[in-house]
């Protein structure tokens, strides 16, 4: 049975002449005593949800056109394994593509707080991002992020294929980045 | 006008094309004492009618041979804040027959109720709720006169002309009551008024020369 050579270097002193079984009470030890043991592990976790964002099914006016060309062939999500679903349950990222109403800001509460954690907000087009050309409006939230927290915003009326795709992979770059969830 | 489906009969030099004029005289002889006034006007036919033969007019419309306007387009309201009679309420009906277009037009005071027309045309329902949820105009006789498209509990009639433009509250998530929440209206910044005039509006350019050397 091999077993790999110690990884060298000024934390690993004093554990040359360590057997096995020594080895893996020391890191028993730490974890009982600390309670977590700092690895790579957070960058595969990242990698992976990154890789497998499922958005939920939710347009809200014309942004929602433009969703669709992005999960059309030509933009073609699924290259990024970003599949739409239509359940709150099954998604964990929540793509607010329309117009924001009064009437609407219940549910849409209620859908994300449906989802399973962690999960995340694309808001999409201008309606979404501040309330845009109906921001005087009588029946309109004035930005989804004073209804639900929000991680990127994508600007336009309505935003093009190409920048709902450029928030999406800068989203997967701020997954890949994120070390501590926080809600 | 080319491409206007019933292009047949449009005049494009204008003038008041003959099906138009015979079934805006047809209607004048057979309604007689029902309408208030009639126009024709862009080869549009329009009847002003009181609220208390709205029905009568309605059902003669849409079952005389000669009209067969089956077809209920739309029901709106308008609100004309400076008239006597504020408000009026606009049918516009379609005969596939025919290939005719008609708009009925009812003048109608604040809270003065309208005969509903559920029971000649059943596309009637929605419309009437929303010309009651828009303009506050009832309709007497509706079955289900609740509003349509504004907020639940939501208080006034928005496109009144005197309804404050960004409303009376605005909706927020609440974190401590984990719900959303009502308040009031909090604009961080105040309406902007856009000014459209040009830029080089005003000037007077100097024509050197009198062009002589272009």
């Amino acid at each position: 049975m091999g077993i790999n050579p110690l990884p060298q270097g000024p934390l690993f002193n004093g554990l040359e002449n360590k057997t096995q079984d020594e080895l893996l009470h020391l890191v028993h030890d730490e974890i009982s005593h600390k309670g977590f043991l700092l690895t790579n592990v957070d960058k595969v976790v990242g990698w992976a949800q990154g890789g497998s964002l499922w958005p939920l099914t939710f347009g809200l006016a014309c942004c929602a056109v433009e969703m669709m060309h992005t999960a059309a062939s030509r933009y073609d999500l699924d290259r990024f394994g970003v599949v739409f679903r239509p359940s709150p349950r099954q998604a964990d990222l929540l793509i607010v593509a329309g117009t924001l109403t009064n009437k609407m800001a219940e549910p849409l509460r209620l859908l994300y707080d449906q989802m399973a954690d962690p999960k995340w907000v694309i808001s999409m087009g201008s309606c979404a991002n501040g309330g845009g050309y109906y921001h005087y409006s009588y029946s309109v939230v004035r930005g989804c992020d004073r209804i639900i927290p929000v991680d990127i915003y994508v600007p336009g009326c309505p935003p093009t294929a190409e920048a709902l795709l450029y928030g999406i992979l800068r989203l997967q770059d701020k997954i890949k980045h994120q070390r501590v969830y926080e809600r | 006008m080319e491409f206007c489906a019933c292009r047949i009969r449009l005049n494009t030099n204008g003038f008041m094309s003959v099906d138009m004029v015979s079934l805006k005289s047809y209607l004048e002889d057979r309604l007689k004492g029902k309408l208030l006034s009639t126009s024709h006007i862009n080869n549009e036919l329009n009847l002003v009618v009181s609220p208390l033969h709205l029905l009568d007019v309605l059902a003669f419309l849409r079952d005389d041979s000669a009209c067969q306007f089956v077809q209920l387009m739309d029901v709106c309201g308008v609100d004309w804040a400076g008239r006597s009679v504020r408000f009026e309420v606009v049918y516009h009906l379609l005969s596939i027959y025919k290939n005719h277009r008609i708009r009925v037009k009812v003048p109608v005071e604040e809270d003065q109720p309208i005969p509903s027309s559920v029971n000649l045309f059943k596309a009637a329902g929605w419309w009437e709720r929303e010309v009651w949820d828009m303009y506050g105009i009832p309709f007497s006789g509706h079955p289900d006169l609740r509003r349509i498209l504004t907020d639940y509990n939501f208080e006034g009639f928005p496109l009144r002309k005197d309804f404050p433009l960004t409303g009376h509250y605005e909706v927020r998530y609440d974190k401590e009551q984990g719900r959303v929440v009502r308040e009031d209206v909090n604009l961080q910044q105040a309406y902007r008024t856009f000014d459209f005039e040009m830029p080089w509006e005003g000037t007077h350019t100097v024509i050197k020369d009198g062009g002589n050397n272009g």
